[in-house]
């Protein structure tokens, strides 16, 4: 029994002396997974367009009912989707969202695609609705943009981003 | 008594309620901090973090005992409906006294002061760093100490929780079996140093701690002061899988403080008696010299100071490594079961406290005077009877006796 009793304490003393694997979070972010589904991002073409055709079909295809699409027709002299209509209204209830990537499975743009941002908690309920100015990424950033995190580790983006059209 | 005695008094009394609590404070960090290292994490690091440059800090953490006061203040007082009011509005209370009390007995250094200061304390001198010197102080704090569970049961009581209750029982129980192992290895010191008067106890360790010749009261006293304050492994009285928080399951904000207080205000004070009674109290080989050389260089008053400060500091490092031990074994060893609880302090721990009593006894009369041959006598007794009782005691059974699975006529078994 003593035996026994040192041995464990031996074990435990032993981690004493160890460095701890507990990574400091806000400071420390581990990577994520290749193909993590965090918060979704509209995409564009090279040319600076709209991928997003206010199709719906993302909206049909989501389980938990979290996406709104009000499509509208494009104005043909300045257009903000190759096809005829684009997307006047596009909102994701981040409250509704399970995360389970069937909107970009289901777009056939490949507008739709759930990157690698994480960190998605916010005070009230209505800062739970994304709004397409929220998701939609910056022009000058066209499509095939790495995101942060696996710029650093010398990453590709998530295999649906890849196939280009 | 003149009316300043009175003042000095007073102000000792605020000044040791005040630091046994700061202490106890720390020790909740230093127990947060130590057990997550033990298990591999880093536990509290933020609070009071002071930046160095190049990202890093220093002191992380060292703020986060005033961070938990403040958020367990701020926190919603829940009195349950048909809780007894008053009871539980006083349950706090008996448990967070006792434990706050038991500190006046225990000399926690040796700062000779007044008329008749003399270097090392002898008995009738006086001490800045004992608050009261009884001539049954070792009484004294067997009687608080076993009072403490009167806060722990009427908490449970009044409660009006099955669960609460239950875990309150189990104290009493507890307490009360462990009571008797403590008390039996507590007075073979107090046999071997022919007094019940903490102060001369610590004066007997001149030299020779009491740890060599009461070895097995020792071992005996730390098993049993650990059952006494209910902590792990012997910490059924809270076993959050069975009785959700045990006796403090409906206690919230300052009054959840208070019990989380008492419990490690004792925790430290049972291993501050242990430092006295065993482990030499503020004594350490050295300190002396130093003291007297500073007072023939410096006067009298800055030996005094300096022997008293360094007491004081050896005093709370050997209380620190108690409590250090305290903390390891909480992070090593897992919670036993009820029947092993008592099987362990009725069967196990009693007679071997009577055996220790029994041992010095003997050896005190027969060598009243050779102290090294007695001490080594008891010493080598109780080492040799550790091991055997550890080898042979206990409800364990041969590997190849214990039917892990039990199926259809078929047993499995753990031997090999």
């Amino acid at each position: 029994m003593i035996g026994e009793l040192f041995k464990g304490l031996g074990t435990t003393l032993k981690y004493l002396f160890k460095r701890p694997v507990t990574v400091q979070y806000p400071e420390v972010k581990r990577p994520v997974r290749e193909r993590f589904r965090g918060r979704h991002e509209l995409k564009r073409f090279a040319n600076g367009m709209e991928r997003c055709i206010g199709c719906s079909l993302c909206a049909a295809a989501c389980p938990a009912d979290a996406i709104l699409v009000v499509p509208a027709e494009n104005d043909p002299q300045a257009p903000n989707s190759p096809g005829e209509r684009y997307a006047a209204t596009y909102e994701i209830n981040m409250l509704r969202c399970i995360f389970c990537g069937y909107c970009e499975d289901a777009c056939p743009t490949n507008a739709i695609v759930l990157e690698h941002q994480y960190e998605l908690s916010y005070y009230d309920r209505k800062s739970s609705i994304y709004t397409k100015d929220m998701l939609l990424v910056a022009p000058e950033k066209g499509y095939g943009e790495i995101p942060p995190i696996l710029q650093q580790l010398g990453l590709r983006p998530s295999p649906p981003a890849q196939i280009d059209l | 008594m003149s009316f300043l005695d009175v003042i000095i008094l007073i102000v000792k009394c605020v000044v040791l309620a005040l630091g046994a609590i700061t202490i106890t404070a720390y020790m909740t960090l230093f127990e947060r901090i130590g057990l997550a290292r033990l298990q591999h994490r880093v536990g509290p690091n933020r609070a009071g973090a002071i930046p160095v440059g190049g990202g890093r800090h220093i002191l992380g953490g060292w703020l986060q005992p005033g961070a938990d006061v403040v958020k367990l203040f701020f926190k919603e007082d829940i009195m349950p409906a048909l809780a007894d009011k008053w009871v539980y509005m006083i349950a706090p209370g008996f448990a967070v006294i006792p434990a706050l009390i038991i500190w006046a007995t225990i000399p926690v250094g040796c700062w000779p002061i007044g008329p008749n200061a003399q270097l090392g304390c002898p008995t009738g001198s006086d001490n800045l760093l004992q608050l009261a010197e009884v001539s049954i102080g070792i009484l004294y704090l067997l009687a608080i100490t076993s009072i403490g569970v009167y806060g722990i049961a009427i908490a449970g009581w009044a409660s009006n929780n099955k669960y609460s209750m239950l875990g309150a029982i189990r104290a009493s129980a507890q307490v009360i079996s462990y009571e008797l192992a403590l008390g039996l290895a507590v007075l073979g010191v107090v046999m071997q140093a022919g007094s019940f008067s903490t102060g001369q106890i610590v004066e007997q360790q001149a030299g020779w701690w009491f740890i060599v010749p009461q070895f097995l009261g020792f071992v005996i006293f730390l098993v049993a002061a650990t059952a006494e304050v209910v902590r792990a492994p012997f910490d059924l009285v809270e076993a959050e899988q069975e009785l959700v928080g045990g006796y403090n399951t409906e206690f919230s904000s300052m009054k959840f403080a208070m019990f989380y207080l008492a419990e490690y205000m004792k925790l430290v004070a049972m291993n501050a008696i242990a430092v006295t009674l065993f482990l030499g109290g503020w004594r350490f080989p050295g300190l002396r010299p130093l003291a007297e050389y500073v007072s023939a260089n410096f006067g009298p008053i800055a030996g005094n100071a300096v022997f008293g400060l360094l007491s004081l500091a050896v005093f709370l490092i050997k209380t620190a490594i108690l409590c250090f031990v305290s903390i390891w074994i909480r992070a090593t060893v897992p919670r036993i079961r009820y029947d092993m609880l008592m099987n362990l302090g009725w069967k196990l721990l009693l007679p071997l406290a009577l055996f220790n009593i029994a041992l010095t006894a003997v050896l005190n009369v027969f060598f009243p005077n050779d102290r090294l041959v007695s001490g080594g006598i008891a010493f080598v007794v109780g080492l040799v009877l550790l091991i055997l009782v550890s080898r042979f005691a206990g409800p364990r059974k041969p590997k190849s006796a214990v039917i892990l699975v039990k199926k259809s006529g078929q047993e499995v078994s753990a031997g090999r």
